[in-house]
């Protein structure tokens, strides 16, 4: 199964990529830009048939190496073409 | 005096440290010791009085800075060794591994500018409870250089609250006559924070390179007097 793990900064951590990306934003005349945050996804394939089991490891993995609790947030979810599509 | 025994240094080497030989240069010239170049691989030490992690880019940086270092074998020992008392400096991505560690509070952001940043600054020492400062003045100004695109230290506010009650900040960025902003400060870090300790004080971690201002050869000697205040503290410990 294909597990994403979406890691973001904490909504009070300052984002100096989101910022910058945002000032460019700005400079390409999207004015109604009012705030970016930039992030992390992983795409991570797991060899196993039970999403929960899928979700618990994607979950383990974020908690240990993917995302640092002092500044960032994550969440897990299954790609759902891949979970549809059965084994992998 | 007494004729104490050279200090054993250990030098940790990650895939991609690439400040390891001038630290394991400034340890055996200022403190004349017998310097021990210790792989991340490996897991003795070599029963150090000092273990530096030095600068570089372990693993790329990839993921975050220090992220992947950390889960290095070496480092179980590492933390041992520091629970034990002992006495580590980490050094600009260093300071990064025993953040992400978690033998040191709060973590890394990019730099506020988004740029790599490498010039000279100046520290003003603001604790001398470490081995690395107890024989500097509090107030002293030091120059050294930052070579960094990820120093901009945070934490959050408890955590850090509880660190300025314990005298855990250690260094701070100042301009050359000792004063807090303008732009002083290379990387936007929180309250200006250059190098922080553990509550017990034995684990340093800076950002600007003392290895890289310790010898007239190099420009400046100030960074010298982190490695003379950590001999001096081990000789009134053995003569304790």
């Amino acid at each position: 199964m294909t597990v994403l793990v979406k890691v973001m900064l904490k909504s009070g951590v300052l984002d100096p990529q989101g910022k910058a990306i945002a000032d460019a934003l700005h400079r390409l005349s999207y004015t109604s830009v009012s705030d970016v945050r930039a992030g992390k996804l992983f795409r991570i394939e797991v060899d196993t048939a039970d999403p929960r089991h899928a979700v618990e490891v994607g979950t383990q993995m974020a908690a240990k190496l993917l995302a640092n609790p002092v500044i960032e947030d994550f969440e897990i979810a299954l790609e759902t073409a891949s979970a549809a599509g059965g084994s992998r | 005096m007494t004729t104490a025994r050279a200090p054993r240094v250990a030098v940790v080497v990650f895939p991609g440290s690439n400040c390891d030989e001038d630290a394991a240069i400034a340890a055996r010239t200022i403190l004349d010791a017998d310097v021990k170049m210790v792989r991340y691989d490996e897991r003795a030490l070599g029963d150090p009085d000092l273990v530096i992690l030095p600068g570089g880019f372990s693993y790329g940086d990839y993921l975050r800075s220090g992220a992947m270092a950390r889960f290095s074998p070496v480092m179980e020992s590492v933390a041992a060794f520091a629970a034990k008392g002992g006495a580590v400096l980490g050094i600009c991505n260093g300071f990064q591994i025993l953040c992400e560690a978690g033998l040191l509070p709060g973590a890394m952001l990019r730099n506020a500018g988004l740029r790599f940043v490498c010039r000279d600054v100046w520290l003003r020492v603001e604790s001398k409870r470490t081995p690395f400062t107890l024989a500097i003045n509090r107030g002293d100004v030091l120059r050294m250089p930052v070579a960094h695109g990820d120093g901009n230290w945070t934490a959050d506010p408890p955590v850090f609250a509880e660190m300025k009650t314990r005298d855990q900040i250690v260094f701070r960025y100042v301009s050359a006559d000792g004063a807090q902003g303008g732009a002083a400060n290379p990387n936007g870090s929180l309250d200006d924070v250059a190098g922080i300790c553990n509550v017990e004080g034995n684990v340093v971690g800076l950002m600007p390179h003392p290895e890289r201002a310790a010898d007239p050869l190099l420009g400046g000697t100030d960074g010298a007097r982190l490695f003379k205040s950590f001999a001096t503290t081990r000789l009134a410990m053995q003569e304790r």
